[in-house]
């Protein structure tokens, strides 16, 4: 299992996600710089959570425009595996490769705490360790993570079982319409989620249940 | 423009803080009326900040150093052995007056120039933490500041990516006008990988790097009057803006320029930025320096020699180069996409000069501006001694269990929470015990060890008795550390005071440091760093004094760590300590019943020392469940804490010998609450009478109630409604100021 | 020439921020406030000096990286023009 890490400046989490994927897989990521044109070979792309370019003018804008992201937009297309968490979904949501926008929390607030996710499908690279319907914990660190669509794309994602994760209705910590917490492309390759699986691997973190989106995606490719 | 050669009038002299007498020392120094620049400089050295004059003297009489102690104050922070190699290098600095005047922004200031502290010295921030001290809640500022505090706080720890993992937050009249803000941040590094800010080596290269410099906190009183300004320009901003993403990228580009071998000296530029830590890198060397103003990057146009030396802009270092290095230097500049120059040069001659335009604008004897400093011996008057107050002098509650509601659910005593889901405190994914336990606990490398971090001091206890309350600081401090199971190693401190020319505020800073000296000693836990904020003070009305002590512990083995949640029901709840029921200055006694009166909890180290290193053998041993110390509000909300946490409810059985309500609400100091598994119980009883360590079984874990023989039965869900209510409910109130 | 970009929040698109201010000014006592929307101002200089081209420009930028077309709208304004 070969993975790749973006790094954008102002990528926060790129440590933790480069100490999951190590963890989990038993082989070194490889970290690319945003500058960079092309990637390497590998199965499982990920951008990793933060604040690139400080978010100043929108969540994952300015990172959106980096030259890396032509690169990741071409192997996205080719069927290669692409997890954006937190800022990456923002990232991905704003180059388009996935549908909707994350507004600012509905309580305008940062917000940093555990929550529970519903597995709102299980048929996907990134879910297919848990049993569907399954309800996990998942910690949750931002500012902006309020999902967003018009109907007819909600209703579209929804039809094509493309949400991949909701939140419980009790847990939702930010506003997100339809509760989601996550969803896929068309292809069901590419997979943007607010919450951070890469924070709950080890039972010293308080849990493991944030491993099975990185085993469900080692396993199809080994 | 400002001249340079402008008239040095008293007025002028007074507006730069300098007293008469402080003026003819420049003189007598320098042997002719300086520049306009060169006042500029003498004020930024000169002012209590930078040059502790008022405080120089009682730092001296602090414990600074151990066995484990790298280096203690004098460098942007202190460090510290933990083994393996590895050193923790850490410190806390206010940010009180800016926080007040614009909470957002000084608050994240605050955040970011003590990480900029930490990472200076080659380590990567791992912890951050904060003290807030606030306004009454129904002061019509309060909510603002709060709102604005935790947020600037948030905002710049958050984006950064460091987890703040601690804290304090406290109301009371006292900072209405005066609110606190110290912000604490720990690092790591290797041992062999520190970096100081003396510079060695002459004719080499001193780099800025960092964000350009704008006219940033500039002392805008001073030079915005219209005699010094024929150009009537902007009003200068005296209020920093925070940059975190900056901050972000300055944190990789200067670590990994360390790498390189590169950097010889390094100073982050904080307050008076470019003055400080120009004199600092060239009198720590005995060096001189040479700077061309000319090289630095500005953000404004028009900027002199004055303004740029005074500026505060934020996010800029300064650093010595090799100069055989200098092409990997810029590639990682480059890299991370931040502005560097070479500014000036080390030199031979010992002075301080300064260059704008070819002209030379400042020439100083380097050494002099540090050393010849003003120091004050301060007249001071200790605090009146107050009598203690017999626990039956304090009235007792009509209902135990109502008391009990109502103390959890005080500004002071409710839960933070709605404070730490601000803060990203899991990033780095080493947070092993987050906010809102005895002491925040995060793992550090491969070897499974771990680190403890705690903020404490109460400052009604110091008021009331500046050497007592002094060592109660530092007590709890080592008391939290301990109770997670780990070895306090050493401390910061940020001692916050009045006005220190008035003898009463400068008894009180005399007893503090009396009292936090000689505990810090007894409990072998030195301050390495730390930073004083005097002259907190509107009005005539001077904040509490609060000495806040942040201490950081060793876990060897951080999965023998434990939390204060009881785990289990049916466990026996055992008392380690002498509980005398001491209500003077209480929670109870203030918020309750209304009064402050009375000597505050003796503090007796022998006996911390020895009940605290006896809880931290039985949690290494594993030996007990839970562990608590008892702190503000007593035993009994020490209980309901554990309890609500670990949603499991207790039955207490009071002790006979004092009033119901001194056992409950007495906050005896060198006391934890310990669960320990039934069959364990009679053994730990054993051992701690072996060691001579005062036990009383109090109760067993279990139910979903707090009962407390006699009193009617309080429900975990009624406890958990009072103490996680206030808090939130007061802050969705509308900001209307 | 100077443009002026406002950024906006499209209708539908939940504002929290701007029910925010409309809150608040409801607990003030200003009477009669109804939707309140928020958005966000740019300034930018260009070198360009023909209107037409100018616009041009500045509307690729705004599809390109001002404006998320996703959720915002964007209105540009002309130093006389």
């Amino acid at each position: 299992m070969k993975s790749a890490v973006i790094v954008f400046p102002g990528s926060n989490r790129e440590r933790d996600m480069l100490y999951a994927l190590e963890h989990i897989s038993g082989h070194k990521p490889i970290a690319v710089w945003h500058q960079e044109t092309s990637l390497p070979d590998v199965d499982l792309i990920v951008l990793p959570g933060g604040f690139s370019y400080g978010d100043y003018l929108r969540t994952g804008a300015i990172a959106g425009l980096s030259p890396i992201m032509k690169a990741v937009k071409e192997k996205a297309a080719k069927g290669v595996r692409v997890l954006g968490v937190c800022n990456g979904f923002q990232i991905l949501t704003e180059t388009g490769i996935l549908p909707g926008a994350l507004l600012r929390n509905a309580h305008l607030k940062f917000v940093c705490k555990q929550v529970r996710l519903e597995v709102a499908t299980n048929a996907s690279v990134f879910t297919s360790r848990y049993t569907q319907g399954q309800v996990i914990d998942c910690p949750v660190a931002h500012h902006d993570g309020n999902y967003f669509a018009d109907e007819d794309t909600l209703n579209r994602l929804e039809g094509e079982d493309r949400v991949a994760f909701r939140y419980t209705p009790e847990t939702n910590p930010n506003g997100s319409i339809r509760n989601i917490a996550g969803v896929m492309n068309d292809q069901k390759n590419v997979l943007g989620m607010m919450p951070h699986p890469e924070n709950l691997i080890e039972p010293a973190q308080g849990g493991t249940d944030g491993r099975g989106i990185f085993e469900s995606a080692l396993e199809w490719v080994a | 423009m400002i001249k340079n050669d402008v008239d040095i009038t008293p007025e002028l002299i007074a507006e730069h803080g300098l007293k008469p007498d402080e003026y003819q020392r420049i003189l007598d120094l320098i042997g002719r009326t300086p520049t306009l620049t060169e006042l500029g400089i003498f004020s930024a050295m000169w002012n209590e900040h930078c040059s502790y004059k008022s405080s120089k003297k009682w730092l001296r009489t602090l414990p600074t150093e151990g066995p484990r102690v790298i280096e203690g104050p004098g460098e942007n922070a202190g460090v510290v052995d933990i083994d393996d190699g590895d050193v923790v290098v850490f410190k806390m600095e206010s940010h009180n007056h800016p926080s007040f005047i614009s909470p957002y922004e000084g608050a994240a200031t605050g955040v970011g120039g003590i990480l900029r502290d930490v990472f200076t010295m080659g380590a990567r921030p791992v912890a951050a933490m904060n003290a807030l001290r606030f306004g009454a809640p129904e002061n019509e500022r309060t909510r603002h500041i709060v709102s604005g505090v935790v947020e600037g706080v948030g905002g710049y720890g958050n984006c950064f990516g460091v987890p703040t993992i601690g804290g304090e937050v406290n109301f009371d009249a006292r900072y209405n006008d005066n609110c606190l803000v110290n912000a604490f941040a720990a690092g790591l590094a290797k041992a062999d990988g520190i970096f100081l800010s003396e510079a060695k080596g002459v004719g080499l290269p001193i780099v800025y790097l960092g964000s350009k410099t704008g006219r940033d906190g500039i002392h805008g009183a001073t030079m915005a009057s219209a005699e010094f300004d024929d150009d009537s320009e902007e009003k200068r901003p005296t209020v920093q803006i925070g940059d975190p993403f900056s901050e972000k990228l300055l944190l990789e580009a200067t670590l990994e320029l360390m790498q390189t071998g590169a950097v010889i000296a390094i100073q982050d530029m904080g307050a008076a930025g470019l003055t400080c830590s120009a004199v600092e890198m060239g009198a720590k060397g005995n060096l001189g320096v040479r700077l061309d103003l000319d090289q630095v990057p500005c953000r404004e146009e028009g900027m002199t020699a004055y303004e740029m030396m005074l500026s505060e802009s934020q996010e800029r270092m300064l650093m010595v180069l090799d100069p055989n290095k200098e092409e990997e230097a810029a590639a990682v500049f480059k890299k991370w996409d931040l502005d560097f120059a070479i500014v000036g040069e080390t030199t031979d001659d010992q002075r301080f000069k300064v260059y704008r335009h070819k002209e030379l604008m400042a020439d100083l004897p380097i050494n002099d501006l540090g050393d010849e400093a003003p120091e004050y011996d301060r007249p001071w008057v200790p605090s009146p001694k107050l009598d203690p107050i017999a626990p039956s002098d304090v009235p007792a509650p009509a209902d135990l269990g109502q008391a009990l509601l109502q103390l959890v659910s005080l500004p002071d005593m409710c839960s933070r929470r709605w404070v730490w889901e601000q803060y990203d405190n899991l990033i780095q994914g080493n947070t092993i015990a987050g906010p809102g336990g005895d002491a925040a606990v995060i793992r550090v490398g491969e070897e499974g060890k771990g680190l403890a971090f705690s903020l404490d001091v109460t400052p009604r206890y110091c008021e009331a008795d500046p050497v007592e309350g002094g060592k109660q600081a530092v007590a709890e401090c080592w008391r939290n550390i301990t109770a997670v199971g780990a070895e306090p190693l050493a401390a910061t401190d940020n001692l916050n005071f009045g006005n220190p020319e008035k003898p009463e505020i400068m008894g009180q800073f005399v007893g503090c440091i009396e009292g936090i000296g000689e505990a810090c000693l007894a409990l072998d836990m030195p301050i390495v760093s730390g930073n004083v904020s005097l002259y907190n003070e509107t009005n005539g009305q001077a904040i509490l004094p609060t000495p806040a002590i942040g201490g950081v512990g060793l876990l060897p083995d951080v999965t023998k760590r434990i939390g204060k949640s009881f785990v289990a029901e049916g466990e026996t709840i055992i008392l380690i300590g002498t509980h005398t029921g001491h209500l003077g200055q209480s929670i109870y006694q203030r918020d309750i019943v209304g009064k402050t009166a009375g000597a505050p909890p003796k503090v007796d180290l022998a006996a911390e020392k020895k009940h605290g290193d006896f809880v931290r053998n039985a949690i290494r041993g594993g030996r007990v469940t839970a562990v608590h110390d008892i702190s503000d509000g007593g035993l009994l909300v020490a209980v309901a804490e554990m309890g609500m946490s670990g949603k499991i409810g207790a039955t207490l059985t009071p002790s006979k010998d004092i009033p119901l309500h001194a056992w409950a609400f007495g906050e005896d100091q060198a006391c934890y609450v310990v669960t320990v598994p039934t069959d364990g119980a009679n053994a730990l009883l054993k051992e701690a009478k072996t060691a001579g360590i005062p036990t009383q079984v109090i109760g067993t874990t279990g139910g979903s109630e707090l009962t407390v023989e006699g009193v009617s039965p309080i429900s975990l869900a009624d406890l958990d409604a009072a103490h996680e209510g206030w808090l939130p409910k007061y802050m969705s109130a509308p900001d209307t100021h | 020439m100077k443009a002026r970009i406002k950024i906006t929040l499209k209708t539908g698109v939940l504002d929290p921020q701007g029910k925010a201010i409309s809150h608040a000014l409801d607990q003030l006592g200003f009477d009669g406030i109804g939707d309140v929307r928020q958005g966000k101002y740019i300034e930018v200089d260009l070198a360009e000096t023909d209107p037409t081209k100018a616009r041009a420009a500045l509307e690729d930028m705004c599809e390109r990286v001002l404006a998320n077309t996703v959720i915002e709208n964007y209105a540009i304004e002309l130093d006389g023009a």
